[in-house]
């Protein structure tokens, strides 16, 4: 993220340089403040800092999952700490690692059973693309967005914490910045995603 | 037990064996007529001992298919790797499920992605391969999938 320079940072404090601060603009008046503020914009703050990742992890991405959940790196700093191992509880499915046909039926059905709105990161070439198991390969899939569709990629195989911090936090920006899947969905009916 | 001892007794034990010593573990080649009989021998023997099948595996050299069996003792320590060549069209050879149960599942793998016949196996059918991939064996070297394969 990019911080204003040092002689804006007061005047940009509402804003904020991580864009973590509730969204509005406070009016200060005499005895208190008036918050002026979107309702959309609000349930997107609220949205973005709690979101609750699957148990999901197919080969050594996962790995590398579990170190950014434990304390050396520790997701919980941005909202991501409650991992479920439903996924009725759960907002977003991060694929972390290879995707073959057979667990294909899998991961599409956990994703169906996921409440809206639902979101998903690609960890890795493998859900990516196939990565190194893009060629003369019978049983992975090349890419988990031909199952279902994905919100986030990230390079590497496998990616540090330190990318896959990157991706949420790109994650919560997303969702920040706009309308759901869902709520596009509802305002376009014609078109099917 | 050393590694000299260890080839001393197989070599006294198994006649027909060829020993390789060129790879850090002791290399025994030997015929898949008579594989039963072998690996009753190296299990049971009480100096030879041979409790522990820690891998159980095939190879497809194009030519011919390999099997390899790493093997190790809880009481002696030291591994020993049986290799058989087998006949690429036909491939069969005595199942050791009998001796080491671990060979159950391991066999029926190397069966599905292979295609060897493992004779005397109690329950030989596909272990991780959905139905309908009986007889297609994805990890021999000349595997054609049109669908799901991109070629290199």
């Amino acid at each position: 993220m990019t911080t204003a320079s040092a002689d804006n940072n007061t005047a940009k404090e509402t804003t904020g340089a991580a864009g973590t601060e509730f969204p509005g603009q406070v009016h200060p008046t005499p005895g208190g403040g008036i918050l002026v503020s979107k309702l959309d914009d609000v349930i997107n703050w609220a949205r973005s800092n709690s979101l609750w990742p699957l148990v999901f992890g197919t080969s050594c991405c996962a790995i590398e999952m579990m170190s950014t959940a434990s304390a050396r790196y520790d997701w919980s700093r941005f909202g991501f700490e409650v991992a479920r191992a439903t996924p009725r509880q759960a907002d977003v499915i991060i694929i972390a690692g290879t995707i073959v046909n057979k667990m294909a039926p899998v991961l599409k059905r956990l994703y169906d059973q996921m409440a809206d709105p639902k979101y998903v990161i690609a960890m890795g070439a493998c859900a990516t693309s196939g990565g190194p198991f893009f060629y003369n390969t019978y049983s992975v899939v090349k890419g988990a967005d031909h199952v279902i569709p994905v919100d986030v990629y990230i390079a590497g195989c496998p990616p540090r914490p330190e990318a896959l911090l990157h991706a949420m936090l790109a994650l919560q920006e997303k969702i920040r910045r706009g309308l759901t899947r869902e709520q596009i969905r509802m305002q376009k009916p014609e078109q099917s995603f | 037990m050393t590694k000299e001892e260890l080839k001393q007794i197989l070599t006294e034990t198994i006649p027909g064996a060829t020993l390789d010593e060129s790879g850090e573990w002791l290399n025994m080649s030997v015929d898949a007529p008579g594989w039963a009989a072998t690996a009753a021998q190296l299990r049971n023997h009480t100096v030879l001992n041979f409790d522990y099948l820690f891998c159980l595996t095939c190879v497809d050299w194009k030519t011919h298919l390999t099997m390899v069996y790493h093997l190790t003792s809880t009481s002696h320590r030291q591994p020993l790797v049986v290799k058989i060549q087998l006949d690429r069209n036909q491939p069969t050879i005595d199942s050791v499920s009998g001796y080491w149960l671990t060979a159950n599942f391991h066999e029926r793998e190397v069966y599905e992605l292979f295609g060897v016949q493992f004779t005397g196996h109690p329950d030989l059918r596909l272990l991780i391969l959905p139905d309908g991939w009986e007889g297609k064996n994805p990890l021999r070297k000349d595997f054609e999938d049109p669908v799901n394969m991109i070629k290199l």
